[in-house]
């Protein structure tokens, strides 16, 4: 019955038909629905049979686990802090679950998915709501179709924010990520740097207040240790890992950007996008092992002027957003390298600087993000020199003809 | 001491990169960035460059322009103060190693003498080398740490554009607007580079 509505409806959109302006949206819509007629021709950056569209779909179903957690746990925080004594978060989102009357208990599954809900949601609603305007925008304008890409990016995004940040600067972070890190390039697949690292870089940077060190909630006192992400008390030295538990921060029940506490959760994630091949274990297994270099070499250089230096590596990989960005940032196809040599190498820049930027930069208690974008910097240089080394090795095996 | 240079290094070439956190040396940052091999070659001889001069210009600082420098010579000479002579010296210093390197590498290297072209006179007027003597006059860096200092900096000039192009490299089969293709795209990239270069910012070493 759908199908043939929009089958019906199709005439509008084409060339003669009133609402040709509107084609890229309807595309879309169509597309989201059904498998298109043809599949990735031209531009995009996937070489082989696999539709973009089911690519995207797959990473967006490896992030339900994350984005479950990020409800639960947004709720849960809340409800922790209301419980120890705190008053609720001045906002709307406050007063309407006040109005819900089902009270604040954080062992109370249900009350904490709805206030986690009702951060979250709004969030989701505004990325898309903006991005997916100015993508239709940009696509009606430039007369080509709307791409997937955003759907991917549109998750991304809150996940990565923390809950109380102003919908009015997410707004205005997504327009910055979308417009100057993709449409300008001519959008999905030719964009260099990944759109949704550029927003939270973007917010990161123009609001500090919102989300960096006491990221959880900025609304609640100065004194609320309980505000302040695991990785900016370690860093300030005020706690060492010995006060923190493991299986909490592997679970990630933990205050910190939403999506990316679990680290649990993003292994689950990993676990489908390396099952389907649609993420490298190539990056994956690089950045871990290039934590691994970094977070030694620290241990062993000198652990007691930094108490950052001194906090061990497994521990690196389950606190902020390490995990995250491992299993959903930097295995984006588009921004990282192609070559396979150069996404072990890639992989291992991030880890490497990821770890870098923890320990050594006062400013950022939390590297992975910019060490992603830095790397993404980097990977077209990364491609050339495997590309290079490859064609020397070639023509010494070969001879100079054969090259 | 080791440790010192190492992070003065460090600092020169990421924290306060020539082109990404001060955007110095932009003509030829944007204009020589096409290509990787030829973003090399430039990069080489802003590295080389940099390096000879920052220290050269320390000596004639230390030994001539500042306040008394000139006791050495005569004893009537310690209240002269030729600090206003800065810049035209080390401009004159510049051009004269830019010119002997030139002679030096199409002596020794004419392969990549051929490959700088034009590159290599214009590094002359390149106002990340005058940035980096000026910078090391400012800081008061000491002779060792000065070559250190235009080492790094030049390393880091080095790795931003040859980063800058391959990005463009990899842009080829890109789509954009019409009106942003060529130097206006390159200037959007070079922002975005910045942006992840500021994963260094703050970084005190």
């Amino acid at each position: 019955m759908l199908r043939g509505w929009l089958d019906r409806a199709r005439p509008l959109f084409e060339e003669q038909g009133r609402l040709h302006a509107l084609n890229p949206l309807f595309e879309a819509v169509d597309t989201l629905l059904y498998t298109p007629g043809h599949v990735t021709r031209g531009a995009a950056h996937v070489r082989d049979g696999l539709d973009l569209k089911r690519m995207m779909m797959i990473v967006v179903i490896a992030l339900m686990p994350c984005m479950g957690m990020a409800i639960y746990n947004t709720g849960y925080q809340s409800h922790l802090w209301v419980g120890g004594g705190g008053a609720p978060l001045p906002g709307w989102q406050s007063a309407l679950y006040a109005q819900l009357g089902l009270g604040y208990s954080a062992a109370d599954p249900v009350a904490c998915l709805v206030l986690g809900a009702l951060y979250f949601v709004p969030q989701l609603v505004v990325t898309f709501a903006v991005g997916g305007a100015i993508e239709v925008l940009f696509a009606s304008l430039r007369k080509h179709e709307v791409n997937e890409g955003f759907f991917v990016t549109g998750f991304l995004v809150p996940l990565t924010l923390p809950p109380s940040l102003p919908l009015w600067q997410l707004a205005l972070g997504v327009a910055f990520g979308v417009i100057f890190a993709k449409e300008i390039f001519g959008g999905t697949g030719m964009n260099f740097l990944n759109p949704a690292l550029v927003v939270r870089a973007f917010l990161f940077f123009a609001y500090p207040a919102q989300i960096s060190g006491d990221v959880w909630v900025a609304a609640m006192p100065p004194d609320a240790i309980s505000s302040a992400t695991a990785l900016s008390q370690l860093a300030a030295g005020e706690i060492t890992v010995a006060d923190l538990s493991f299986t909490t921060s592997f679970f990630g029940l933990h205050p910190g950007s939403m999506g990316e506490t679990s680290t649990f959760f993003c292994l689950l994630g990993a676990g489908l996008l390396l099952l389907t091949q649609v993420a490298s274990w190539r990056t994956m297994l690089g950045v871990v092992a290039g934590a691994f270099l970094a977070a030694t070499l620290m241990n062993v250089a000198d652990p007691t002027t930094n108490p950052m230096l001194a906090v061990p590596f497994h521990w690196h990989l389950v606190l902020g957003g390490f995990a995250f960005g491992t299993v959903f940032m930097a295995t984006d196809p588009v921004s990282s390298a192609f070559t396979d040599r150069g996404r072990l190498l890639y992989g291992v820049g991030i880890g490497f600087f990821a770890i870098l930027v923890r320990a050594v930069n006062p400013a950022y208690p939390e590297g992975m993000m910019l060490a992603i974008l830095f790397m993404n910097v980097f990977a077209p240089l990364i491609d050339h020199f495997v590309v290079e080394a490859n064609m020397r090795w070639r023509r010494k095996r070969y001879g100079r003809g054969a090259a | 001491m080791l440790q010192h240079y190492l992070s003065l290094f460090v600092k020169a070439a990421f924290v306060e990169n020539m082109a990404l956190a001060y955007f110095l040396g932009m003509c030829s940052f944007l204009a020589v960035s096409k290509r990787v091999e030829t973003a090399i070659g430039l990069g080489a001889a802003v590295t080389f460059v940099l390096a000879i001069t920052c220290p050269l210009n320390y000596l004639i600082r230390a030994h001539v322009l500042t306040e008394g420098a000139l006791a050495w010579l005569h004893p009537s000479l310690a209240t002269v103060d030729l600090s206003f002579l800065t810049f035209l010296c080390f401009i004159g210093t510049i051009a004269a190693t830019v010119q002997l390197v030139e002679m030096a590498i199409d002596r020794w290297a004419p392969a990549l003498y051929a490959a700088l072209g034009v590159f290599l006179p214009l590094i002359a007027v390149n106002c990340a080398i005058l940035g980096g003597s000026l910078f090391m006059a400012e800081r008061e860096y000491s002779l060792g740490e000065s070559a250190v200092f235009g080492l790094g900096a030049g390393f880091g000039f080095a790795l931003a554009v040859v980063a800058l192009a391959a990005i463009r490299e990899r842009l080829r089969y890109s789509n954009p607007p019409a009106q942003l293709r060529g130097l206006p795209l390159t200037f959007l990239i070079t922002g975005l580079m910045a942006i992840a270069f500021m994963a260094f910012g703050g970084i005190q070493l």
